[in-house]
């Protein structure tokens, strides 16, 4: 029976938590498939955090470890993770989109010639065949799709597949590899100002034009705080067009596309292009002075009033539920 | 310097989704098409960095319906030189497919620098630009915010989770633009009149293998609107109550 190959991430030598994730969708396929989930991670040396891996269902965990992995090198690592799928005779390939799982798997698939399912949000074997379903259009439609490479490649969108513990027996093993890094490095990574990124934070609190100014982000900032680092700032497309906001930072269509636990607007009115980009949240939280915004069609819970009076009191709030 | 920058026609990010009655695909009817966003970033580098050159060619090619010319014909009259449409009724759910027809137009092309959008804000893909690379065995960086080029050598910016990875790269190579790289220019009219005598070269697409079957397109279920918790600051207590206690989420 053929197995399910994890590709799981690691920065400075650490297991990155989404890894849980991709080890939790590669095992509803080796469930469905009855095959086991082998998961690979590549290093310059021993990566912490992969005993875990058993946990939530890895049989094996491969350590590629070679000298030139220190970071995120392209294309040896697709070289090593298409070497691997080839000999080990996968049915399925599992990767995260996130901004290495993105610029990874094409890369992968372009190499074994197969197909790519990205961004994925629900994953099923239906008669043997991988059915993947993503969303399309940033969430206004759902695509399910049949992909019918062997082994079929997809990678999952972050904070969808919630880790479930599936202990098994994650035995470990170590393999040097020699594979060069590749023509394309990556020199140094800068730090950027929120240590958590808006499309993998598990709590989301975004600004749109009703805070005013640019200055006034300061009062969000406070209450992502108040999460206690869980949380990551966002934006709405008109304040990152209007300069005030970095892009990396923008939800909507032409931004992330965001499924955090919790996603607070504050001063958002709703476009369309936005709701796209959250719809999905777990929880939404709008605070609007205007009572027929479209963001409170699809808040779970609302406040209608003054931002600048209810934020620092949410923020207070919140600190005391953190307390 | 030579430069291609594969383009992609997409409905508008205003445009209310509806299903065709095929359940497979969107309908078009009364949808605004425009270039891709992010695709506009690749066009908008690739004439700067012609323009730095002070000498070159700049070719965009799309793949899709015939009235993807509009969509090139916008391109050159931002500045492009020539366009190429690989001409087809329905772009592949495949971006492999896709890939494929587009590396094998430009395989011959001996451009210095092929540009694409980091992602295409219809079907949302983000994978055919570093497909189009490894099929030409080109480097390539992907989601690039920031881009220098001093002679052979490239140096690019990409945001990854909490940080911006500085890479390093050798020409010629495949780059996929992310916002913030620069400013896209809005096509002037003397632009918009010369790009209707630009050569733009209309080819079949032939298809292909493709691994991708789609099954069904849906609407996503609807949220339920739900509760207005108050009004003003006074309401604050109680919504965080039911964040921690009904949504659990605290």
């Amino acid at each position: 029976m053929s197995h399910v190959l994890a590709v799981l991430e690691q920065r400075d030598g650490a297991l990155r938590k989404v890894s849980f994730e991709i080890i939790t969708g590669a095992r509803r396929l080796a469930e469905a498939l009855g095959s086991e989930v082998h998961a690979l991670v590549i290093g310059a040396g021993a990566v912490t955090g992969t005993d875990g891996a058993g946990r939530f269902g890895a049989d094996r965990v491969i350590t590629a470890v070679g000298p030139g992995f220190t970071r995120y090198a392209p294309e040896g690592s697709a070289t090593l993770v298409a070497e691997r799928a080839r000999s080990g005779g996968y049915a399925a390939v599992v990767l995260a989109a996130t901004a290495t799982g993105k610029d990874l798997a094409p890369r992968v698939a372009a190499r074994l010639g197969c197909a790519l399912a990205a961004d994925v949000t629900d994953l099923t074997v239906e008669g043997g065949v991988v059915v993947a379903t993503r969303p399309v259009y940033a969430g206004k439609a759902l695509l399910t799709l049949k992909v019918t490479g062997s082994p079929a490649i997809v990678s999952l969108r972050p904070n969808v597949f919630t880790p479930v513990e599936r202990p098994r027996a994650g035995a470990a093993e170590t393999v040097a590899v020699d594979t060069p890094a590749g023509r394309v490095t990556v020199r140094e990574i800068k730090a950027a100002a929120g240590a958590i990124d808006v499309a993998e934070a598990p709590i989301v609190v975004s600004g749109g034009r009703g805070l005013k100014e640019p200055a006034n982000f300061k009062l969000l900032e406070d209450l992502a705080q108040a999460f206690g680092g869980r949380a990551a700032v966002g934006a709405s497309r008109a304040v990152v067009d209007a300069g005030w906001r970095g892009h990396g930072e923008q939800v909507g269509q032409t931004g992330k596309t965001v499924s955090p636990t919790l996603y607070v607007a504050v001063g958002i009115s709703g476009a369309i292009q936005h709701l796209a980009g959250m719809r999905t949240s777990k929880v939404i939280v709008a605070i609007n002075k205007d009572k027929d915004a479209p963001i409170f069609k699809v808040a779970d819970y609302g406040i209608v009033g003054d931002l600048f009076e209810i934020l620092p009191r949410l923020t207070e709030e919140v600190r005391k539920a953190h307390g | 310097m030579k430069i291609a920058v594969c383009i992609k026609r997409v409905p508008d990010s205003a445009t209310r989704v509806r299903i065709a009655p095929d359940g497979l695909s969107l309908d078009e009817a009364g949808v605004k098409f425009i270039l891709n966003p992010y695709d506009e970033f690749a066009v908008e580098e690739a004439l700067r960095r012609k323009e730095q050159a002070g000498a070159g060619e700049v070719t965009v090619l799309a793949l899709g319906p015939a009235a993807a010319q509009e969509t090139i014909r916008t391109a050159l009259a931002m500045g492009a030189d020539r366009g190429v449409l690989l001409q087809t009724d329905r772009v592949p759910a495949d971006g492999l497919a896709v890939a494929r027809a587009l590396a094998a137009e430009l395989t011959d092309g001996g451009f210095d620098l092929i540009f694409c959008g980091k992602i295409a804000i219809d079907d949302s893909n983000h994978q055919v630009g570093p497909m189009v690379a490894e099929l030409l065995g080109l480097p390539c960086v992907t989601a690039v915010s920031r881009l220098e080029i001093a002679g052979s050598a490239g140096t690019a910016e990409r945001e990854v989770e909490g940080g911006l990875e500085v890479v390093e790269f050798p020409l010629p190579a495949v780059i996929t633009a992310d916002k913030g790289l620069n400013e896209p220019r809005l096509p002037a009219l003397k632009g918009i009149m010369a790009a209707k005598k630009k050569p733009l070269e209309v080819k079949p697409f032939q298809g292909g293998v493709t691994g991708i079957d789609v099954v069904r397109m849906t609407l996503p279920p609807e949220r339920q609107a739900g509760k207005i918790v108050g009004e003003g600051a006074a309401a604050v207590p109680e919504l965080v109550r039911l964040l921690r206690e009904e949504a659990k989420v605290l």
